[in-house]
């Protein structure tokens, strides 16, 4: 029975694989699934006398990120050594950044549903490059390391501790996901170990302003898993806290199949890293020409465009959410909607309609997608000028993705375009009512809901090509006048 | 300052020297010797004085990102006394 | 004694190539003889005698600044497909895949490698006793030690096998043995030379360096090996001077500081008197002699042997019997195979400063020991800057005696650092300096060491020229069988 009420602390560090194509300090490709040890150079493998130089691509898109999240990017910071012995680290050290990251600072503002945001404040973030990988299975007594990883450029994100449940927790790491892919920076693939978070969880009476002690979560590569993992500690900590004993401070992994946590057995509890600066390496210096230069390709951030898609453009919170979970969903959004001015609302229908179930169906993502915006752009243009009706469109959608042609073209070979004319529509309507004496005289006898019948017989008549609008107004003025 | 055992032992540790006893007593006489002497340095005056990292100012400049190594994984996984199947191998790790 | 043959000298060597009086392979026969005869030296761990003779036979006269040109280069630098042990066991059967920076040079010019230097292993030692190889013997006496690291080297030039070698200065391994051999050694200022290839001990003190037996020979190599190298982040885009021209400047008007603490207690005094005495011949040609001081000398050994060892604990992380190196036999488990391979493939010199430097950077020392070092090196350099405000160059014996017997230090490290009192401090500051035959003593060589300001090699190797014009120490050879 639970006297005391406790309050989780949670703070996530998220690795991030950086978008470059060689590693963060040699010529080799970062390029994922390659055989093992192909793309490790003499420099990966940490052969006598080879030498780090570091990758300016990589520094940029460090200043990027500190920028796209207000943080103050350190004009000169200085790459350290960690020092441990492992096997997936070649030199027996890690380049990293220590006591003086490049980033420091900064702030991202996190959606936690129920309209409630919770603003994450950032400790820091610097750059160091990536491990090697183990493999534990496939020889007899023995372990595989692959240097192919080895060296890549990682930038790690540190967050303050500052969120309270394992669903802040998560939302906080989607939303950094979708912020890193929508500044080009990382390509936030989980499965490929893109984009990695250890999650520190707490816990401490309710009030209390000391932080307890803390377990790691390491090696969580999916939301869902990181959410029940952080849950799993949370109350496990309770548990072992309320039964009297104290919280270990070590380094857990999450077991999916038993859904809980566990602690990694080889890990040392406590690493003496012997901190030193690298001297194989100056200072990196970012000049305030390259601030302002990246400042000035920074798109439009998510946050930004969510509003501007609430206030400007009126969509609901649920549209401008859906449309800026990532940054090429967005584009393409936009650029149907300069094609289609004025149709904020249908736009956001047919992408995150239509468009989003044939991607779905297909696999593809949206960059893929066969349909450019300005080719739905046309069709979309054919529905507000009302040559086609709605579900026509979707037909005519459905002949475009596979390839038969522009909006125009197949609605002209399919004979799709709808019927707007008055007196075609009226013959076609005095036909019906014609051959429906019946349920033409129910509705003059004050039935309503025959009415729709009637025009689902006029539309049948008009294989569906009938103006919708048009079609209601004439026949309610057909059946009043005769 | 005498170092004591326990310290030397959990200092071969962290740098993965497997020394027998009489070895580590043997370097933890010198190592307590140098120690001794590099204890100098706490009678200066340090104040103002920023540490020197790098004695010159290195101006080589960083890396264009690109990738200029190709494949060497036969020649270097040569190189090793344990390699297989594409993977340098080591003892079984349990994580 | 007796006296060096011109062919004993690069710039003999490359005019009797010139003249047709002498071929490439007949150089290289020359040096294979020789070094064959004094293989009792212990100066070659490899030689490449097959290899040597297939390149001088490829060779054209004059096809390079160093071409025909035999040459030893000291086993810490990789060279492709030839062994590179660094005296140690642990790479004693490593072929390096690639080639350092300076051999690349070196075989670009023309000059013809005869095989790998002895020398104390990973470049930690003062005597060339602690090369697992066994140590070098001291041409002039045979009972004696030839100073280290770059002891091979050294000796290699001075029993007349080549005209020049190659070898590497972190605290004076180029300059002592250069010293203690008569023969010329000269370290260019820290990042001068691309470190690219060349094993590391200490990252921020290391250089390349040359021993030769006139100065008119360390300016030819210099300017074939110097020079920007993008594999290298720490070295220097400043470009070269024209060290071969400027060779005959002279000393005219040269205020040269002779440094109180470089004649310090621990100098034996027949050897301050010596090199005092070349200094005197150096007025005569018109330089001006200033009493100078340099207080923080003394700090330079603590302070050294608290920065080497720590970036060579760190740099020597890789030695783990992994991927390259010496592996134990069976290893039972990852702890093992670390553990054993490296207390096996390392000497003792070697794991006693793996371990201070580990001491002074673990956790709780680092501000103490590390970063208080880092800002008495400040120190010294601002002593030296000091310095050459008022001269131009800076002057004293390499060391302190002349070359002491083998074993005669091996039981008292302590007593072997402290005799590196006169040169480590350069390598703190990160300067140029040079060690020149001034005489004798007992029949041994005396070196006089010549310390300049950051990129003033010029100004070095002028006035190591000019004294060599006048004086003929440089040209005394050991007798046979000293």
């Amino acid at each position: 029975m639970s006297q005391t009420q406790w309050q989780a602390v949670i703070g996530l560090e998220c690795h991030v694989q950086l978008l470059t194509r060689s590693k963060m300090f040699s010529g080799a490709s970062t390029a994922y699934g390659a055989d093992p040890n192909t793309h490790a150079c003499a420099l990966d493998v940490a052969l006598p006398g080879t030498l780090p130089v570091a990758n300016a691509e990589a520094i940029r898109l460090a200043v990027r990120f500190g920028l796209a999240v207000g943080a103050h990017i350190r004009p000169m910071s200085v790459f350290a050594r960690k020092n441990y012995f492992y096997p997936d680290l070649p030199k027996g050290y890690q380049i990293s950044q220590y006591e003086e990251p490049i980033v420091e600072g900064g702030s991202v503002r996190v959606a936690v549903g129920d309209g409630r945001s919770i603003t994450v404040a950032l400790t820091r973030a610097h750059l160091e490059e990536d491990a090697g990988k183990s493999v534990h299975d496939a020889f007899h007594g023995a372990t595989g390391i692959d240097l192919n990883r080895a060296g890549t450029p990682l930038l790690e994100i540190v967050s303050e501790p500052v969120m309270h449940s394992a669903a802040e927790a998560a939302a906080y790491m989607k939303t950094l996901h979708r912020l890193v892919r929508w500044l080009r920076i990382c390509d936030g693939n989980l499965e490929e170990g893109s984009f990695r978070c250890d999650a520190n969880v707490s816990i401490r009476p309710e009030g209390d302003s000391t932080l307890g002690t803390r377990t790691e979560i390491k090696n969580v590569n999916s939301f869902r898993f990181v959410e029940k993992a952080i849950e799993y500690e949370i109350e496990r900590q309770i548990r072992e806290l309320e039964a009297g004993r104290s919280i270990v401070q070590e380094t857990r992994l999450y077991d999916e199949a038993r859904q809980q946590t566990r602690p990694m057995r080889s890990k040392e509890s406590a690493h003496d890293y012997r901190y030193f600066p690298d001297p194989d390496l100056p200072p990196v210096v970012v000049p305030a020409e390259l601030q302002e230069a990246e400042r000035a390709l920074l798109p439009e951030l998510p946050d930004a465009r969510h509003a501007r898609y609430l206030e400007a453009l009126q969509l609901s919170a649920y549209d401008a959410g859906q449309l800026t979970g990532d940054r090429e969903t967005a584009d393409y959004f936009e650029a149907l909607l300069s094609g289609v001015p004025g149709q904020a609302k249908l736009c956001a229908n047919w992408v995150l309609g239509e468009v989003s179930a044939a991607l779905n169906a297909a696999q593809y993502d949206i960059v893929a997608c066969p349909i450019a915006p300005a080719q739905l752009a046309d069709l979309l243009g054919r529905i507000v000028d009302g040559s086609i009706s709605g579900k026509i469109a979707k037909d005519v959608f459905t002949a475009m993705w596979a390839g038969e042609g522009s909006a125009d073209a197949v609605i002209a070979a399919r004979g799709l375009g709808q019927i707007s004319d008055d007196s075609a529509l009226v013959a076609a309507i005095d036909g019906v009512l014609a051959a429906s004496p019946e349920q033409a005289g129910q509705f003059r006898a004050g039935d309503e809901k025959i009415f729709t019948w009637l025009v689902g017989q006029v539309m049948r008549a008009t294989r569906g090509k009938a103006n919708p609008s048009r079609l209601n107004q004439l026949l309610r003025e057909r059946l009043q006048s005769c | 300052m005498a170092l004591d055992s326990a310290t030397l032992v959990h200092l071969a540790r962290l740098a993965r020297l497997s020394l027998g006893a009489s070895e580590l007593e043997l370097l933890g006489a010198d190592l307590d010797r140098t120690l001794a002497m590099i204890d100098q340095l706490q009678q200066i005056d340090v104040n103002g004085l920023e540490p020197l990292a790098q004695p010159q100012a290195p101006d080589t400049g960083n890396r264009v990102d690109s990738v200029t190594e190709e494949d060497h994984s036969a020649q270097l996984l040569g190189l090793s006394p344990a390699a297989e199947g594409g993977y340098f191998l080591v003892p079984k790790v349990i994580e | 004694m007796s006296r060096i043959e011109a062919l004993d000298t690069v710039s003999g060597q490359l005019a009797a190539l010139a003249a047709g009086s002498a071929t490439a392979i007949a150089l290289v026969e020359r040096s294979l003889e020789r070094a064959a005869a004094l293989v009792e030296l212990n100066a070659l761990i490899t030689t490449t005698a097959d290899a040597a003779r297939a390149t001088a036979a490829r060779l054209t006269p004059g096809s390079g600044p160093l071409a025909g040109v035999p040459f030893a280069q000291k086993d810490l630098f990789c060279t492709r497909g030839v062994r590179t042990t660094c005296g140690s066991r642990m790479l004693a059967d490593f072929i390096a895949p690639y080639d350092a920076t300076v051999s690349e040079r070196l075989n670009a010019a023309g000059a013809v490698s005869i095989g790998k230097a002895n020398m104390d292993e990973f470049a930690m030692g003062s005597s060339n006793e602690n090369s697992f190889f066994g140590p070098v013997r001291n041409p002039w006496d045979r009972q004696r030690v030839p100073g280290g690291s770059s002891g091979g080297s050294a000796a290699l030039v001075a029993a007349g096998v080549v005209p020049f070698a190659t070898g590497s200065d972190t605290g004076g391994s180029v300059r002592q043995p250069a010293a203690l051999c008569g023969v010329v050694g000269l370290k260019p200022t820290y990042g001068r030379v691309s470190r690219y290839g060349m094993v590391a001990y200490a990252s921020s003190l290391d250089q390349a360096g040359v021993l030769a037996h006139t100065a008119d020979d360390c300016a030819r190599v210099l300017a074939a090996i110097a020079g920007a190298d993008p594999r290298d982040a720490t070295c220097s885009t400043r470009p070269l001077d024209d060290y071969v021209g400027a060779l005959g400047s002279g000393v005219r008007g040269l205020r040269i500081g002779v440094v109180a603490e470089y004649f310090g207690a621990g100098v034996d005094p027949a050897v301050a008197q010596a090199v005092r005495g070349a200094l005197q011949v150096l007025e005569r040609e018109g330089a001006v002699l200033v009493d100078v001081r340099l207080p923080s000398l003394p700090l330079s050994i603590p302070a050294y042997y608290v920065l080497a060892p720590a970036e060579a604990s760190s740099n020597l992380a890789r030695y783990d019997g992994v991927r390259f190196g010496h592996r134990c036999d069976a290893p039972t488990d990852l702890a093992d195979l670390y553990g054993r391979s490296r207390a096996e493939g390392f000497g003792t010199e070697v794991k006693r400063r793996i371990l201070a430097g580990t001491y002074v950077l673990s956790a709780g020392y680092y501000d103490a020991y590390y970063r208080r070092a880092q800002r008495v090196r400040r120190l010294i350099a601002n002593d030296y800057q000091r310095a050459f405000t008022e001269v131009d160059l800076l002057a004293g014996p390499t060391a302190p005696d002349v070359a002491f017997a083998l074993g005669e230090k091996a039981a008292d490290p302590l007593a072997m650092y402290a005799a590196d009192v006169n040169t480590v401090a350069v390598n703190l500051a990160g300067l140029p300096a040079i060690s020149v035959p001034a005489g004798f003593v007992t029949g041994l060589p005396v070196g006089l060491q010549l310390v300049g300001p950051a990129f003033g090699e010029t100004r070095l190797l002028a006035a190591a020229h000019a004294l060599q014009l006048v004086s003929d120490w440089h040209l005394q050879a050991p007798g046979a069988a000293a």
